[in-house]
C-alpha cells in the first residue's frame, strides 16, 4: 500500500513532461532565438494561455475536489494582476520622469519626482496625488507580496463569513458572484485609487530592462510554465493525502464529514483561501503579458467562463481543467480574432466574432448533458477504467457531489 | 452510576410540530440501550439533537464527567468528544476506497494543517487492517467502496465508527438489508462493542432488540413512553397499543 507520491499520481509527472517539451518547442521556434515561426504575440498568447491553465487549476480544487462552486475567483485572479501592475506601473513612470528632469537646471527634489510620477499616472483621472493604496508601489519586493496577500486576505475574510454561516451550493455562487461584480464596480470608480475604467497601462515594459519584447515574452512564458508546473504538483499534493480524501468528502457529504469531526467549515475556508493565492499569482503572471488590466477583467461573466472552462475540461481531476482553460481560450482567441472564415448563408451571414459565444454555450450544455467527465474523460478510453453502475445515483447527497456519469475508476 | 450522556426536558418543534417533547434520556459509561418507537416518534430527531445537527428549543444535553453542554459545541465538536453516529441509509464516501474510508475515521487529529502533512504511519495502517478484519472487508482495502454492495457499506461505515474509538455509538437501524447471519455477527458485535463504551440502538425489528438482551426505551410522540427490559415493556398495555398492536 505504500507508494511515493509519483506512483499514487503518474499524471504529475506526464504532465510535467508535457509541459517542459511545450516550452521547449515555443522557445526553439521564437523570435529571440531567430526562428521565427511563431510571433512575439503568439508566444504572448500561449504564456497567457499558460496563466489561464493555473486559474483553471485553482477552480478545478475549490470546485471539482471541494464542490464549492465559488463564481468569483477572477476576482482574486485580477486583484493579483493589479498588486503587480502597479508596481510596474510606477517603476516605468519613475525612470521616464527621471529622464525627463535629468535636463532640468535644479536638480528635483524627491517630493518633486514623486509630484510627476503621481501626475504621469493619474493625469487621465484628473488628479496628481498618489491614494493611500501606493504607499508601497514604489518597491517589488513589497508589492509582490501583497500579490499574495490583498486577494488571500479577502478570500479569507469573504470565506469566513459565508462559510460560518453555512452558505453552499447555488447561494454561495451568488454571493461570489455578487463579490465579484463589488470588486468590479469599485475599481470602475476613479475614486478607487487604480485609475478607474482606464485600468493600469504599459504593463508589458519590464523597469529597467534593456531586452525587447522577443525576449521578454520568452522570460514569462518560462515563468508561466514553471508557476503552473509548480501549482500542477502543490495541488496534486494537497488532494492525494488525507487532506484530499476530507475534501472530496465534503463535495459528496459534508454532513458526514462532520460526524466524523472534521471541521467542514475550516476545510473550506483553507482551500478557498490556497486557490484565490493561486488565482492571484496567475493572474499576476497574465497581466504583464496582458500589457493591461482594468476592472471589466473582473467582472462577473470572466469567473463564469472559468467554470466553463473546468466543466469542459473535466472536473476533479486537475489535468482536465488545464486541458479545458487552453483549449477553450485558444479555439475563442482563434475565433474572436477574426481568424475563421464567416459562413455566408445568403440572407445572413454568421460572423463567428459574434457567433463564438454561442458555440461556446452550446458545447457547455452538449458537454454537461452528453459528456460529464469533458475532454479529460477521453484519458479514461486509454487508460481503461470503468466507472461502477450506479444507476443514476450521485455520489453523496450534497448538490456539488460527484455526478454518476463523473465517476472515476 | 453516573452518566455518560443526560438529556433532559429537551423539546423541539418543526413549524409547530413538537417533533420532540419535555424528553430525559440517559445512558451510562458501559451500557447498550435500544431505543424503539414508531414511524414519527422523534428517534431520528433525538439522534440529530445529541450530535448537534439540531438545536433543541429547550432542555439540556449534558455529556462525559464534566457534563459538557453538547448544545454550545458545533457537530465536529461533539464527535471529537467521542461521539459516533452510524446513519440508517450506508452514508460511506463512495468515489473512494475502503482504505481512505477507513483511514478518514481513524483516531488522529482533524485540523486542516494536521491533515495536510499527515501521512499513515505503520501503525495506523495495521489499524486499518485490524478494522477490515473485523467488519469482513480486508479483502476489498482497495476497492471504491461505491462498488460494495449495501451489507457490506453497512458494514464499512460501522467500520469507521469503530475507527473513531467513540464513547457513545449512536447506531440507526444497524440490520436494515443484512442477511440472517449478518444480523447475527451484528448482535454480538453490539453487545461486545457495549462491554467498554455506550452503544445506543435505534431498531425497528423486535427479534433484533430482544436478541440485543439490553435496556429497552420506547419512544412515543416525541417523549418517553415505558423503560425498562424487552419483556417489561412487551407487557406495558400503553406500548402494545402505539407500538406493538400495529
Amino acid at each position: 500500500m505504500r507508494q511515493s507520491f509519483i506512483a499514487r499520481n503518474p499524471s504529475v509527472l506526464i504532465f510535467l513532461a508535457c509541459l517542459a517539451v511545450f516550452t521547449l518547442a515555443v522557445t526553439l521556434m521564437s523570435h529571440a532565438l531567430g526562428a521565427e515561426m511563431i510571433s512575439t504575440s503568439f508566444i504572448k498568447t500561449l504564456g497567457r494561455t499558460l496563466c489561464l491553465c493555473l486559474v483553471a487549476i485553482a477552480m478545478d480544487l475549490v470546485w471539482g475536489y471541494c464542490g464549492i462552486l465559488s463564481l468569483g475567483h477572477f476576482a482574486f485572479f485580477g486583484l493579483g494582476g493589479y498588486m503587480i501592475g502597479m508596481w510596474l506601473m510606477y517603476a516605468r513612470t519613475e525612470i521616464i520622469v527621471a529622464e525627463s528632469l535629468a535636463n532640468a537646471a535644479i536638480p528635483p527634489t524627491p517630493d518633486e519626482v514623486r509630484d510627476a510620477i503621481g501626475s504621469q499616472i493619474f493625469g487621465v483621472v484628473g488628479s496628481s496625488d498618489f491614494p493611500a493604496i501606493w504607499a508601497f508601489a514604489h518597491s517589488l519586493p513589497l508589492q509582490l507580496a501583497l500579490v499574495v496577500l490583498v486577494p488571500g486576505l479577502l478570500a479569507l475574510v469573504f470565506g469566513w463569513l459565508a462559510f460560518r454561516s453555512r452558505v453552499t451550493g447555488v447561494y454561495l455562487s451568488i454571493l461570489t458572484q455578487a463579490m465579484t461584480l463589488a470588486l468590479s464596480l469599485y475599481l470602475f470608480q476613479n475614486e478607487s485609487g487604480l485609475r478607474g475604467n482606464n485600468g493600469l497601462s504599459g504593463l508589458q515594459n519590464l523597469p529597467g530592462v534593456e531586452a525587447g519584447q522577443d525576449w521578454i515574452s520568452l522570460w514569462f512564458l518560462w515563468a508561466s510554465a514553471l508557476a503552473l508546473g509548480l501549482g500542477y504538483v502543490l495541488c496534486a499534493w494537497v488532494v492525494s493525502g488525507k487532506f484530499g480524501s476530507v475534501v472530496r468528502g465534503i463535495r459528496d457529504d459534508e454532513a458526514r464529514v462532520r460526524f466524523l469531526g472534521y471541521s467542514v467549515e475550516g476545510y473550506k475556508l483553507f482551500i478557498f483561501t490556497f486557490t484565490a493565492i493561486i488565482a492571484a499569482v496567475a493572474g499576476a503572471l497574465y497581466y504583464p503579458q496582458a500589457g493591461i488590466i482594468n476592472p471589466g477583467e473582473v467582472a462577473p461573466i470572466a469567473s463564469i467562463y472559468l467554470a466553463v472552462w473546468v466543466a469542459i475540461g473535466g472536473r476533479g481531476r486537475l489535468y482536465g481543467a488545464v486541458i479545458g482553460a487552453a483549449v477553450v481560450s485558444l479555439v475563442s482567441t482563434w475565433f474572436t480574432g477574426g481568424m475563421v472564415p464567416s459562413i455566408p448563408l445568403g440572407v445572413y451571414t454568421v460572423d463567428w466574432v459574434d457567433w463564438w459565444l454561442v458555440l461556446l454555450g452550446l458545447s457547455f450544455v452538449l458537454v454537461t448533458l452528453f459528456a460529464p467527465k469533458g475532454i479529460g474523460g477521453l484519458v479514461d478510453l486509454v487508460s481503461a477504467r470503468v466507472a461502477p453502475d450506479r444507476h443514476g445515483a450521485d455520489y453523496g447527497p450534497d448538490k456539488g457531489a460527484l455526478r454518476e456519469e463523473e465517476g472515476r475508476k | 452510576m453516573s452518566a455518560l450522556l443526560e438529556v433532559s426536558g429537551v423539546s423541539v418543534s418543526f413549524d409547530g410540530f413538537k417533533a420532540i417533547n419535555n424528553l430525559s434520556f440517559s445512558i451510562g459509561e458501559a451500557e447498550l440501550r435500544a431505543i424503539i418507537g414508531p414511524n414519527g416518534a422523534g428517534k431520528t430527531t433525538f439522534m440529530d439533537i445529541v450530535t448537534g445537527k439540531t438545536k433543541p428549543d429547550e432542555g439540556k444535553v449534558l455529556w462525559g464527567e464534566l457534563s459538557r453542554n453538547l448544545l454550545k459545541m458545533r457537530e465536529s465538536k461533539i464527535a471529537q468528544a467521542g461521539l459516533g453516529r452510524k446513519f440508517q441509509r450506508p452514508t460511506v464516501f463512495e468515489d473512494q476506497s475502503v482504505f481512505d474510508n477507513l483511514l478518514m475515521a481513524l483516531k488522529n487529529p482533524r485540523g486542516a494543517f494536521a491533515c495536510l502533512f499527515y501521512r499513515p504511519t505503520r501503525a495506523d495502517r495495521a489499524r486499518v487492517g485490524e478494522l477490515a478484519e473485523e467488519v469482513g472487508l480486508a479483502a476489498f482495502l482497495s476497492r471504491t467502496s461505491g462498488e460494495l454492495s449495501h451489507g457490506q457499506k453497512q458494514w464499512l461505515e460501522i467500520g469507521m465508527l469503530l475507527a473513531q474509538e467513540p464513547r457513545l455509538m449512536l447506531v440507526d437501524e444497524p440490520a436494515a438489508g443484512m442477511t440472517l447471519a449478518e444480523r447475527e455477527h451484528t448482535t454480538d458485535l453490539l453487545v461486545s462493542l457495549a462491554r467498554t463504551r455506550a452503544v445506543v440502538v435505534v431498531e425497528h425489528d423486535m427479534e433484533f432488540v430482544r436478541r440485543l438482551g439490553c435496556k429497552v426505551t420506547v419512544l412515543h410522540e416525541g417523549s418517553v413512553l415505558a423503560e425498562g427490559s424487552i419483556d417489561h415493556v412487551t407487557a406495558d398495555p400503553r406500548v402494545i397499543e402505539v407500538y406493538l398492536g400495529r
